[in-house]
């Protein structure tokens, strides 16, 4: 059974991938690689692809819990399924390897379907994100992102394209992570700890009381923030 | 009978989930409940200090949960009341003694007995905090109104939503009205502005916690001060009341004489 689970090295680490068959026997197979090539697993890192296999949080958390024991860290867990993909972003896990550029079409196709929903045209990916970022979560999208909650302090949302928070900003926002200068952030109330467009970094001023909707943007080489008026610049 | 289990964390340390969990097991006790805690801060084993029930400490919680004794052997009966129980933690071994599934056993063994089953967790988002959430029904997250405290109660709110175990319930604890007054404090409203989940309860800042952890008397003993009413009324509202909260801003009302002794007093810095 154990040939339906492989494993190949890649820049981050381990990279596992969970094929066809019983999610506990391919658990099984896969503990059982660990228990026969310990010191090749040991002190590893590992991304974990599961595929179309749905893994609720109880069951992820137990699986993090025993690879620790092993002395591995599981730090991505990649998914076909939505709910697989919801409860790994939850646990904190890294969703997607940045480093793996989709190269064919099938992989695209995978990518665009972790998101919660997205709209993609030949160039632009959009992930929607329906809930409160607390302290700790991190998302990474190559594409545009939109919040439906707030960004609290200690979360952080990094997008190679705009971010759009329909909700409070309150963490760190990187907009254009890939060197695009036209992105922009906008959100109900604009206070980031820290605001990233492209290469420049702003860390706004304390504001306090009622504020507006606000977008910032890339003006003359600086970053700028100004109301939030739904036309566009 | 079945226990409702409930998990009292923080993320940061030292801000008070020994002591609230002393607290409301005393109040729930006091108030008739079958109640036993757990501390699963092992390593830095001190729910059985802050109870003053060190002494009697035979066996711990990771011999019970290794089967070197009956559960029965390790409670702790507390005689100050009719039915409080303490399974001590374990100061000399790391929290990897124990499992999850460790802790889920140990409540469900104890859940036909019992009416609530605490658990007082370590600090931070490790082992030991998976440790004492697994068996929860029902999580309270202990912050003080201070910047950091509630930065690690939002990462931890995150997380039991994510082991979905939420929605968690808030308690502030270290209130001072008097800092509050002068806007040199986070307000109750600030902190669920930010958190925005369920308050159960404000705990203020009481030198008699102080005091009477060191004698291992918790505050809820004795009932008569503001913490203690406090405590109570959590415990009231655990049990399903719905119970009013404490104006902090009543004019004349305690805490304004609360307060004026924090300005004369000075002996809180
Ligand atoms: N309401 C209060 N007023 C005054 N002092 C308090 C109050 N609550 C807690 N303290 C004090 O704060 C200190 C830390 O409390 P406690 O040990 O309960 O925190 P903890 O969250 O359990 O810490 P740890 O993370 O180390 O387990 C103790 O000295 C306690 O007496
Ligand atoms: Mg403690």
């Amino acid at each position: 059974m154990s040939s339906n689970v492989t494993i190949k090295g890649i820049k981050e680490g381990l990279l596992v991938t969970m094929g066809e068959g019983n999610w506990n026997d391919l658990k099984e197979a896969l503990f059982r690689q660990i228990e026969d090539k310990a010191a090749f697993f040991q002190g590893a890192r590992m991304a974990l692809d599961v595929g179309p296999h749905v893994i609720h949080a109880a069951e992820m958390g137990v699986l993090r819990d025993r690879l620790a024991e092993k002395n591995i860290t599981l730090w991505a867990v990649l998914s076909t399924s939505q709910v697989t993909e919801h409860t790994a972003q939850n646990l904190g896990l890294v969703i997607r390897l940045v480093s793996a550029r989709p190269e064919t079409e099938a992989q695209a196709e995978a990518l665009s379907r972790m998101a919660d929903t997205t709209i993609s045209s030949s160039e632009e990916r959009a992930l929607f994100v329906q809930r409160t970022l607390r302290s700790g979560y991190k998302i990474e999208f190559p594409g545009h992102v939109t919040v439906v909650g707030d960004v609290n302090a200690g979360a952080e949302v990094i997008a190679g394209g705009s971010v759009l928070i329909w909700g409070k900003l309150r963490g760190v926002v990187h907009a254009g992570a890939g060197g695009d200068e036209k992105a922009v952030v906008c959100a109900m109330e604009l206070t980031p700890t820290q605001l990233r467009i492209a290469s420049k970094v702003a860390i706004p001023p304390k504001r306090k009381g009622k504020l507006l909707p606000e977008m910032a943007f890339i003006q003359d080489g600086q970053v700028v923030a100004e109301e939030w008026t739904a036309k566009g610049k | 009978m079945t226990a409702k289990v409930v998990t009292i964390s923080s993320g940061k340390g030292g801000v008070g989930k020994t002591t609230t969990t002393a607290n409301l097991a005393v109040a729930l006790a006091s108030q008739g409940q079958k109640v036993t805690c757990i501390d699963a801060d092992i390593g830095l084993r001190n729910l059985d200090v802050v109870m003053g029930l060190e002494n009697r400490i035979v066996y711990d919680l990771v011999e019970v949960v290794e089967g070197r004794c009956r559960v029965r052997q390790a409670m702790i009966r507390d005689k100050r009341l009719p039915e409080l129980y303490l399974i001590p933690s374990a100061q000399t071994r790391d929290k990897n003694s124990v499992s999850p599934s460790d802790m889920i056993a140990l409540c469900d063994e104890l859940r036909p007995e019992m009416d609530w089953i605490l658990i007082d967790c370590p600090a931070g988002i490790e082992r030991g905090f998976r440790n004492a959430i697994a068996p929860a029904d029902l999580v309270l997250v202990v912050t003080n109104p201070e910047v950091s405290s509630v930065r690690d109660a939002d990462r931890i709110i995150g997380l039991v939503e994510a082991e979905e175990k939420g929605p968690a319930q808030l308690i502030i604890n270290r209130l001072n009205p008097a800092l509050v007054k002068r806007g040199d404090m986070l307000t109750a409203e600030d902190v669920l502005e930010l958190l925005a989940i369920e308050l159960i309860g404000v705990i203020p800042e009481d030198e008699n916690v102080v005091i009477s952890t060191n004698r291992g008397q918790p505050v809820t003993l004795d009932g008569k001060n503001r913490a203690a009413v406090a405590f109570h009324n959590i415990a009231r509202r655990l049990r399903g009341e719905k119970v009013p909260f404490m104006n902090l801003e009543e004019k004349d009302g305690f805490f304004d004489r609360f307060a004026r002794l924090f300005r004369t007093g000075g002996s809180n810095a």
